[in-house]
């Protein structure tokens, strides 16, 4: 099976990142992410193992943070309404009069926590993506990196892939990643002075 | 004062040979478009008068009206001269053609000699042409004109050395009468001077296309390699003029084959000789050159210049060789 | 090609193959660095036709950027619509009628045969033979007029849709579909017998532009250019979606790794869609062509998401990444010319340029698709 000897082959590599799919529900099988200092590693264990590139990309995740963040208190806020409801409803089940039932429901939402804003200056990520399979058999392995946004660097592999001279080049045009050490990191799908980067989310049309 | 009836009798046959030259260039463009019509399951030209018989007059009127420009950085001379340099030597051969028994400009005695030298000559013109639009596809183009030119007239020159010891002459209006009486008598069943000469005939014909560049030898302009190769910088009646040369020449090309193994203007049963013989072989034979064009992909130029050195001229010297053994053994 | 490492000098040019040239079938341009007619190096030049559909998919909703896809490779559009509907389908979770998945495959298998006709005829054309063209496209035509009958449009097709197809296919357009594969039964032999046969063809393109099975690997070539070099490599069997498992037909492979057998894993294919045309009219089942409870408004969950189908050219893929909003946060289309078009630098280094160009038309380029 070469889902499994390519697992236990990454698993020497980042032992924790390994995440298996569902293929009905992903449509790949493995998910690994790595730091940028192990993809190169990453894929040479791809490469020994005989799979071939499919695409290389990436996602921008400008204002994960602050929307993960938002997502967060929103819940919170719902499940202190919910709480302080519960409350209320329950003294009120037990003949409490109104001023209870509201003392009740506020001490209820005060229970339940508000997550805190994260600290500035937090980091804005990318993410860059790597997708590999196999002649022989089906296996999709994604390999995930995240870099800072406002530095993003990572490890060419096109010594090792010839094919991915061009997905790294196409990554560069759209987001701007660097690919160090990549033997000729101009335009390829955008104009050859195209100085910007129109998959990253703070450029409008 | 009067002029010499030879000098009218010559400006009559030169006003004639430019009118059949011309208009063969013409009505040969429309009959490759209708053939290639036919071939490729569709009609053809057929708006511009009836049958399309029109659309040539049409076709030279949108090249005269073109303007004629001279891209920036060509040689402004060799660029003007080359499509004339393609054209006269083609006009010029067609001065000792005898299309029937009376009906030559000038009977030459080294009629089929002169053909030659003038054949060579439209190289020259391609090559200048190609150099002088300092463009890259054309100066492939022109190196691929001349290789090719060189390989295969010396499969030619073989194959014509061959017939010229059997006829032992060079004069065009003797080879023809040599041929008198019957298919049986044509050259290329003269099984008995050579029991190749079918095989000579088939390797001339294969020059010829090779000569007129024509496909599937087209490597001159092979229009998805080379864009238009050599005429790729050329607007308007330039390349109409290259074009009139090309289809000049393929029409000489067919005459000196049916004068040489075909019998020129000789009936296949002995009946009636006459000028329409001649032609009705010469546009048979310019029939077929269109059919291989639309039947066949490009070869490529190696395997061209393959296919004459390593298999015409080998067979066409044993030919000769064989010729000459005959001639003297009988 | 020893003799030329031989002779091999300093004195090489710089030909601009494109972006207007017949061979490349588009906006293409090709820099070769050229010794005489031998390639030195070439360096394909892209963006010509650029339209960055990824950028679109992210400004519209998940319903408005179906139109987008039949316009990438316009020659199989409704692979690209598949592959799209389908990892959509697979992000939302909606369910798709049986009947909807037949006549999905039905309509994509004949648009693989109109474009490998049309590649057909495309790439004798490059070979300098002209009339085989005109054939194909009447062939072509054919399908063509059925595909426009049930679909509405004859090139840029826009006929699924998320939880089924558009519009149910009536009688005729199964017997014209039968009708039509009866009559290309009958030609193929005929297209075998004048160009497949062809000396001339044959010569061209047999051992010429080898591309070996481990280059195929490196630069993750897939379609005909894979099984052309000997790997059975096809997305319908090797990770089966709609209702291919249940479909009998073969995978064409030809170890030879040349021109000639990527042209004959093509030709091959054509009679393999027919055979799955064939079967899936036999076997089309009666139903909704729509899902009843497919949603108006598309929200997938948050995640991304996968999904890979067979086009005529190899494996298409799109990523999708949903932030669980009505449109996609991220859009990567993985097309499958634009890796096979990056092994040709490589693999048409010290050959001469006609063999050259035979070597980029055998790898079937649509261009839009390439550029995106």
């Amino acid at each position: 099976m070469k889902l499994n000897a390519i697992k236990q082959a990454l698993a020497v590599i980042a032992p924790e990142a390994l995440a298996e799919a569902e293929h009905a529900k992903k449509g790949a099988l493995l998910d690994v992410t790595v730091s940028a200092t192990q993809v190169v590693e990453a894929v040479s264990v791809l490469d020994k193992e005989g799979f071939f590139i499919e695409a290389i990309t990436g996602v921008d995740w400008l204002g994960e943070k602050e929307n993960a963040h938002k997502d967060a208190v929103a819940a919170a806020k719902k499940k202190a309404q919910d709480a302080g409801k519960a409350a209320a409803k329950k003294v009120a089940d037990a003949g409490g009069d109104e001023e209870a039932q509201k003392a009740a429901q506020k001490e209820a939402e005060a229970g339940v926590a508000i997550p805190a804003a994260p600290v500035e200056p937090f980091s804005e990520e990318m993410e860059v993506v790597y997708d590999f399979n196999n002649f022989a058999e089906f296996c999709r392995v994604v390999l995930r990196t995240r870099v800072p946004r406002s530095n993003p660097e990572v490890p060419t592999i096109s010594h090792i892939y010839p094919g991915a001279n061009w997905h790294e080049r196409e990554t560069h045009d759209f987001f701007g990643i660097k690919f160090v050490g990549h033997p000729y990191l101009a335009p390829l799908l955008l104009p050859e002075d195209a100085d910007f980067h129109p998959l990253k989310k703070d450029f409008h049309v | 004062m009067s002029l010499h009836p030879e000098v009218i009798r010559l400006l009559i046959f030169l006003v004639g040979i430019i009118a059949f030259a011309a208009l063969n260039a013409a009505y040969l463009v429309w009959l490759e478009r209708k053939e290639a019509g036919h071939i490729q399951r569709r009609i053809g030209p057929k708006e511009v008068g009836p049958f399309g018989l029109l659309q040539p007059l049409a076709d030279g009127i949108k090249l005269m009206t073109k303007q004629l420009i001279v891209p920036a950085g060509v040689d402004p001379i060799l660029f003007k001269i080359a499509p004339i340099l393609v054209m006269v030597p083609a006009i010029m051969s067609f001065v000792t053609i005898p299309y029937g028994e009376n009906l030559v400009a000038r009977n030459i005695d080294i009629g089929l000699l002169m053909i030659f030298a003038f054949a060579s000559v439209n190289v020259l013109g391609l090559l200048l042409g190609a150099w002088g639009s300092r463009n890259k596809y054309a100066v492939i183009s022109a190196a691929r004109v001349v290789s090719q030119n060189v390989a295969y007239e010396i499969p030619m020159l073989i194959t014509v050395v061959t017939l010229v010891m059997i006829t032992g002459t060079m004069n065009l209006h003797e080879i023809v009468m040599q041929q008198q009486g019957g298919f049986w008598n044509w050259n290329i069943l003269n099984l008995a001077a050579s029991p190749l000469m079918p095989v000579a005939f088939l390797i001339f014909f294969v020059c010829m296309l090779a000569e007129t560049n024509r496909a599937p030898f087209d490597m001159a302009e092979a229009e998805s390699e080379l864009i238009a190769g050599a005429f790729t910088e050329y607007p308007g009646m330039g390349f109409g003029v290259f074009f009139m040369g090309e289809y000049a020449n393929i029409v000489i090309g067919a005459s000196v084959a049916t004068i040489l193994f075909l019998g020129g203007w000789q009936c296949p049963f002995g009946l009636f000789p006459g000028v329409h013989w001649f032609l009705l072989k010469m546009y048979f034979l310019i029939f077929t050159v269109i059919w291989i064009r639309w039947t066949y992909p490009r070869t490529t130029f190696y395997s061209l210049l393959n296919l004459s050195w390593k298999i015409l001229i080998p067979i066409s010297f044993f030919n000769l060789i064989l010729t000459s053994a005959m001639i003297k053994v009988f | 090609m020893s003799a030329f490492a031989q002779t091999q000098t300093n004195e090489t040019f710089v030909l601009n193959l494109g972006p207007q040239h017949p061979a490349t079938h588009g906006v293409l341009r090709v820099k070769l660095v050229m010794d005489g007619e031998y390639i030195v190096d070439a360096e394909p030049v892209l963006g010509y036709i650029h339209r960055m559909h990824e950028k679109m998919g992210e400004n519209r909703t998940w319903a408005q950027f179906m139109p987008n896809t039949g316009r990438m490779d316009y020659l199989h559009a409704l692979a690209y619509n598949h592959g799209y509907v389908s990892v959509v389908e697979r992000a939302a979770g909606i369910e798709v009628p049986e009947r909807a998945e037949y006549l999905r495959v039905i309509t994509t298998e004949l648009n693989r045969i109109s474009s490998h006709l049309l590649w057909f005829g495309a790439f004798v054309l490059d070979l300098g033979g002209f009339s085989p063209l005109l054939y194909a496209f009447d062939d072509r035509e054919q399908i063509l007029d059925l595909l426009e009958s049930v679909t509405g449009s004859r090139l840029t097709y826009c006929y699924f849709r998320f939880g089924g197809v558009y519009n149910d296919i009536d009688e005729n357009f199964a017997a014209g579909a039968r009708a039509f594969i009866k009559r290309l039964r009958e030609r193929m032999p005929m297209y075998h017998a004048l160009v497949t046969k062809n000396i001339i063809l044959m010569k061209r393109l047999q051992e010429i532009g080898p591309i070996s099975e481990e280059m195929c690997r490196k630069y993750g070539a897939t379609g005909p250019v894979a099984r052309g070099s000997g790997i059975n490599f096809d997305v319908r069997k090797h990770e089966p979606y709609s209702i291919y498992p249940e479909l009998r037909f073969d995978v064409p492979v030809y170890t030879e790794g040349d021109s000639m057998a990527r042209y004959m894993v093509r030709m091959d294919e054509i009679e393999q869609s027919m055979r799955i045309v064939e079967q899936a009219l036999d076997k089309l089942p009666e139903g909704p062509v729509m899902a009843a409870k497919a949603p108006k408004i598309i929200k997938p969950a948050k995640g991304d998401y996968y999904h890979a189908v067979e086009t005529a050219r190899g494996s298409f893929g799109v990523r999708v990444v949903s932030d669980g909003s009505n449109t996609p946060y991220r859009l990567k289309l993985r097309s499958p010319t634009f890796s096979n078009l990056s092994l040709f630098g490589e693999a048409c280094r010290g050959m001469l340029l006609p063999d050259a160009l035979a070597l980029m038309g055998s790898l079937d380029l649509v261009i839009p698709e390439i550029d995106r």
